[in-house]
């Protein structure tokens, strides 16, 4: 009896068991499509002041406690970020992007990914960080892009601008 | 309401189903929050061990698990698959728990305390296990990094993106693998502390598996890993994406539920859901029932009904007015009122010489007073037979004991068995019964969980207030049948027949109430 018990005991830990065992690794999950890789942009920057810098009066320091007669007033709000990302000559992503903080004076960042058919692409990056005018910064490549292949869109200032990773 | 009756329904035939292969005790469903206790000792003890082998580094971290897992198959890999089941298993443990104390209503009034602290454990959980994937740094742990990091950064409270973290191999340093592993360890210990909590409101709770469930648990684990091992993905590179990879769906299934909707979709399932639980007790509160009421002047601060309390309910305080006295205090909301505290008072014994019983501890509407005058009509009235009378003390959960009823057998019911005082089976005996049938739910099934549990350890002597040694107990029959099995009571009644025509009547053995069990009430106990 205590036999055809712990048969039993097995035989019904049995399916507990392939159900742990099966969905612990299956279905498999699709990351990309066996044709296709992924563009990522992923950047952080602080952008430009919104305001130029203003150089106090005279009289306007003199108003002033001694300790805080700074020469130039500098309001702390950032110009919002745009980034525009083009593919092939099609615009895939135009995105304007606030600055952090609740004075809008810190770094505005972006991540953003999008999957593209593995191959040959032209690939053009634009971003502006100043309240006017058109976009300052600005790069261009040619890249083949293979599948399951990833290519990282960074921006780093103090490198110039742009940079594009690719495996 | 239907849909939680229809699968409380499917619960309690798949439960008395397995029943007949690993009884009640070994019965995994039946033991479902025990067992996650005993995964959670399994994944600290194999998760110990791999923390040991592990190389907190970029560089090492994958090889590490790597070589434990190739060259070392036959301990590290097996431990680690152990790990993975584990957690499998806790994740699957713990959702049905839930959906089985819901199913059964055990989420309102006197359970709400153990209900609403069960929901932080989930996020609790979810998070040990995702991070723990992490650490293997392989195409797995950067999508489901990258894919947390996204959610988390919806929320707009991170000062700049978690997701640049994972997206280029320069931002992933060893330090951050420091916070992987202090976080798999964190958690996992919140967690713990978390689920004691979680059982504090529930008196003897089950938190040791029973040997036999926990080596059965324990042998299909070591079975699923060394027929199944758990592999890595390919190593970690943000710029090659893999086409697949394998999911554990128990733990990850949320990365591709945001990558079919939105982080915000996420959000509002996931908060949605613990806010719909959180306030679930209060939505669907249900009848407040009638909780036990504490007679200061029949108490001797004895602590029974403290200790048998299965919600934690019965306090021990400081006696007003007395230096060193003690006496009991219900906390009404946690009070289920099953009458366990009322089954465990010394006071409460019908042999007491007042003319008015009260109890240290009783129910309002169905006090000591009460049932004894019950008793007495219920014997009166099977008096005129000559033999083989019997009183059947039954729980108004358990099968339906009405129609036992005839000119021999008389029934006193109860909310649970668990109330009954032994002195009132050796009343029954004494005042014109010839025998005794006690009705309980089926094991496992008890409605204030322990009452079925508490009275058998008082009849066999091992819990006070026990059953007199001197109380013949082939006189005696305690049955656990449940709605349904009213066959079974009829026939286990004309067993118990049998047994006492072949015994004869019950001996008179004294005047029905005794002035000593006045004091012992009072004093002894």
């Amino acid at each position: 009896m205590a036999a055809l018990r712990i048969l039993a005991q097995l035989l019904l830990y049995l399916p507990l068991m392939a159900l742990i065992g099966v969905f612990s690794t299956w279905p498999r999950l699709a990351v990309i499509a066996p044709d296709q890789a992924l563009v990522r942009i992923s950047l952080i920057h602080a952008a430009q002041r919104k305001q130029e810098c203003r150089t106090r009066s005279a009289e306007e320091l003199a108003k002033l406690p001694p300790n805080m007669r700074a020469a130039l007033d500098c309001p702390r709000e950032r110009a919002p970020l745009t980034v525009e990302l083009e593919i092939d000559g099609r615009v895939v992503l135009s995105r304007t992007v606030s600055p952090a903080g609740f004075r809008r004076d810190g770094a505005a960042s972006l991540y953003y990914r999008l999957p593209v058919a593995a191959g040959r692409h032209r690939i053009v990056a634009r971003l502006r960080d100043r309240a006017d005018g058109p976009f300052n910064y600005r790069r261009e490549a040619t890249l083949e892009l293979a599948p399951g292949g990833a290519l990282l869109i960074d921006f780093l200032a103090a490198k110039g601008g742009f940079d594009f990773r690719s495996s | 309401m239907a849909a939680a009756n229809a699968i409380d329904g499917a619960f309690v035939a798949a439960e008395r189903g397995l029943d007949a292969a690993f009884g009640a005790r070994a019965n995994p469903l039946r033991n479902l929050g025990t067992l996650a206790f005993f995964l959670f000792w399994v994944l600290a003890a194999t998760g110990i061990y791999l923390f040991i082998t592990f190389d907190t580094s970029v560089e090492g971290a994958y090889a590490s698990i790597e070589a434990l897992t190739t060259k070392q198959w036959w301990l590290g890999g097996v431990v680690r698959s152990v790990h993975r089941y584990a957690a499998d298993a806790f994740v699957a443990a713990t959702l049905l728990h839930l959906v089985r104390e819901w199913a059964a209503g055990r989420y309102r009034r006197f359970r709400a305390f153990s209900w609403i602290s069960g929901v932080p454990l989930l996020w609790l959980m979810y998070a040990s296990g995702i991070v723990g994937y992490w650490l293997v740094w392989d195409a797995r742990a950067q999508i489901s990094a990258l894919a947390t990091a996204q959610w988390l950064d919806a929320t707009g409270l991170t000062a700049e993106p978690m997701a640049r973290n994972f997206v280029g191999a320069e931002s992933v340093g060893d330090r951050l693998f420091s916070l992987f592993a202090f976080l798999h360890i964190g958690l996992p210990l919140a967690l713990l502390g978390g689920m004691w909590i979680h059982v504090q409101r529930i008196g003897q709770p089950r938190t040791v598996a029973p040997r036999a469930l926990a080596s059965a648990a324990l042998a299909m684990l070591l079975v699923a890993a060394l027929l199944h091992p758990a592999t890595s993905q390919a190593p970690w590179d943000p710029l090659q994406l893999p086409a697949t990879i394998e999911l554990d769906w128990f733990l990850l299934f949320m990365h591709p539920l945001m990558e079919a909707t939105s982080p915000a979709v996420l959000w509002a399932l996931t908060g949605g859901a613990t806010l719909l639980l959180v306030a679930l007790p209060a939505l669907l509160p249900g009848p407040k029932p009638v909780a036990a009421v504490v007679d200061p002047a029949n108490c001797n601060g004895c602590a029974r009904c403290t200790v048998d309390c299965p919600y934690q309910a019965v306090l021990l305080v400081p006696a007003p007015g007395v230096r060193t006295g003690r006496q009991v205090e219900v906390i009404a909301d946690r009070c289920a009122a099953c009458g366990l505290c009322a089954g465990a008072c010394p006071s409460s014994t019908p042999f007491r010489s007042t003319e008015t019983l009260a109890a240290g501890i009783d129910m309002p509407d169905a006090d000591v007073q009460r049932q004894r005058v019950k008793l007495e009509a219920a014997l009166a009235r099977i008096a005129q037979a000559t033999a083989g009378r019997i009183i059947v003390f039954a729980c108004a959960e358990a099968a339906n004991a009405a129609a036992l009823e005839d000119a021999r057998t008389a029934l006193l019911d109860m909310r649970c068995i668990g109330m009954l005082p032994p002195s009132f089976i050796e009343y029954a005996l004494r005042a014109g019964a010839d025998g005794a049938l006690l009705v309980a739910c089926r094991e496992g099934e008890c409605r204030y969980r322990i009452g079925a549990e508490l009275t058998a350890q008082r009849l066999a002597g091992e819990r006070q207030p026990i059953l007199r040694k001197s109380v013949p107990r082939e006189r005696l029959r305690m049955v656990a049948l449940a709605a349904g099995e009213e066959d079974d009571l009829v026939a286990a009644r004309d067993a118990l027949r049998r047994a006492l025509d072949a015994l004869g009547p019950a001996p008179r053995l004294r005047p029905k109430r005794d002035a000593s069990a006045e004091r012992t009430a009072r004093g002894h106990a």
